[in-house]
């Protein structure tokens, strides 16, 4: 791996999310606002980001196949459990709130509003909570499997 | 529903799209990682052996990004109008979610999507839904406004 693309990457997406419309929440919020004055925008930032996104995404899946040595991290495939379900949703929750998902939330830290440290500060202790909270999970998890013997 | 015409960006939204897309195949194509914000900043959490060094050089271009196009281009600071609890519940409830359901608009609605994965189908549609539905509530409910 080379260290240089990963910035690279980060840079270019940065600079998606500020032409796309995606650093705005007022933007986002108008997006997901389907009852009022609605900004279909952010619709087109999906189709463009995925048509590039399935080309690449299938050159990778072909290349991984071709190397099977290669253990790749795409594919994790749990399947469609409680899990994913709960933490979809609670994140749905919080984006409508806020009309900001994690990357714009890192992009929007460069302007050093006080405002976009609060978000960033908070989505970072959510995310620590989740650190925490997962070794009971895990446990939780473990005696279930055990008691499943 | 009404269309809002004088704020809908087609043009500017398409091209940004792409470029997401092409930082998302960038990464995939020459370190096999996927492109999710919420992913690579949870990783940090317990690193792993040489496995922190990509995210944060991804982070560091992520957060640069807005600089540089400044230094090239005019851009207002966009305004975030929601006052400091509900950003800071907002934040909490986006941090501890986009964890516990392993992704969030970008790893699942981007990537996820583009490798057509089941789980990101159901992700996406689900955080979608909620988001509507929380602005629905606030928005025509609760009547909170931005």
């Amino acid at each position: 791996m080379i260290p240089a693309f990963s910035f690279l990457a980060g840079l270019i997406f940065g600079t998606g999310l500020c032409l796309s419309g995606m650093i705005q929440q007022s933007k986002v919020l108008a997006f997901l606002d389907l009852a009022g004055h609605w900004d279909p925008s952010l619709a087109f930032v999906m189709a463009g980001a995925i048509s590039v996104g399935l080309v690449a995404f299938t050159i990778a899946g072909r290349r991984t196949k071709a190397l099977p040595g290669k253990a790749s991290d795409v594919s994790l495939n749990r399947g469609i459990d409680r899990r994913l379900v709960t933490g979809s949703l609670i994140f749905g929750v919080g984006w409508g709130l806020s009309g900001i998902c994690p990357g714009p939330g890192i992009a929007l830290l460069a302007f050093g509003s006080p405002q976009a440290i609060t978000f960033v500060v908070a989505m970072l202790a959510g995310m620590l909570i989740f650190e925490l909270t997962g070794q009971f999970r895990d446990l939780a998890t473990q005696n279930k499997a055990i008691e499943d013997y | 529903m009404s269309i809002d015409w004088q704020h809908f960006t087609p043009l500017t939204s398409l091209g940004g799209g792409i470029l997401i897309g092409i930082a998302a195949g960038l990464l995939i194509l020459t370190s096999n990682k996927i492109l999710g914000v919420s992913g690579i900043l949870g990783g940090l959490f317990k690193p792993r052996p040489g496995d922190a060094g990509w995210r944060f050089l991804f982070i560091l271009g992520l957060f640069l990004a807005p600089l540089a196009w400044r230094s090239f281009a005019a851009m207002q600071a966009p305004p975030i109008a929601t006052n400091s609890a509900v950003l800071a519940i907002a934040g909490v409830l986006v941090g501890f979610g986009t964890r516990l359901g392993s992704g969030c608009t970008s790893g699942h609605g981007v990537c996820g999507l583009s490798r057509l994965s089941p789980r990101s189908l159901v992700a996406t549609a689900l955080f979608m839904l909620a988001g509507f539905a929380t602005v629905f509530v606030t928005r025509h409910v609760i009547g909170l406004g931005g």
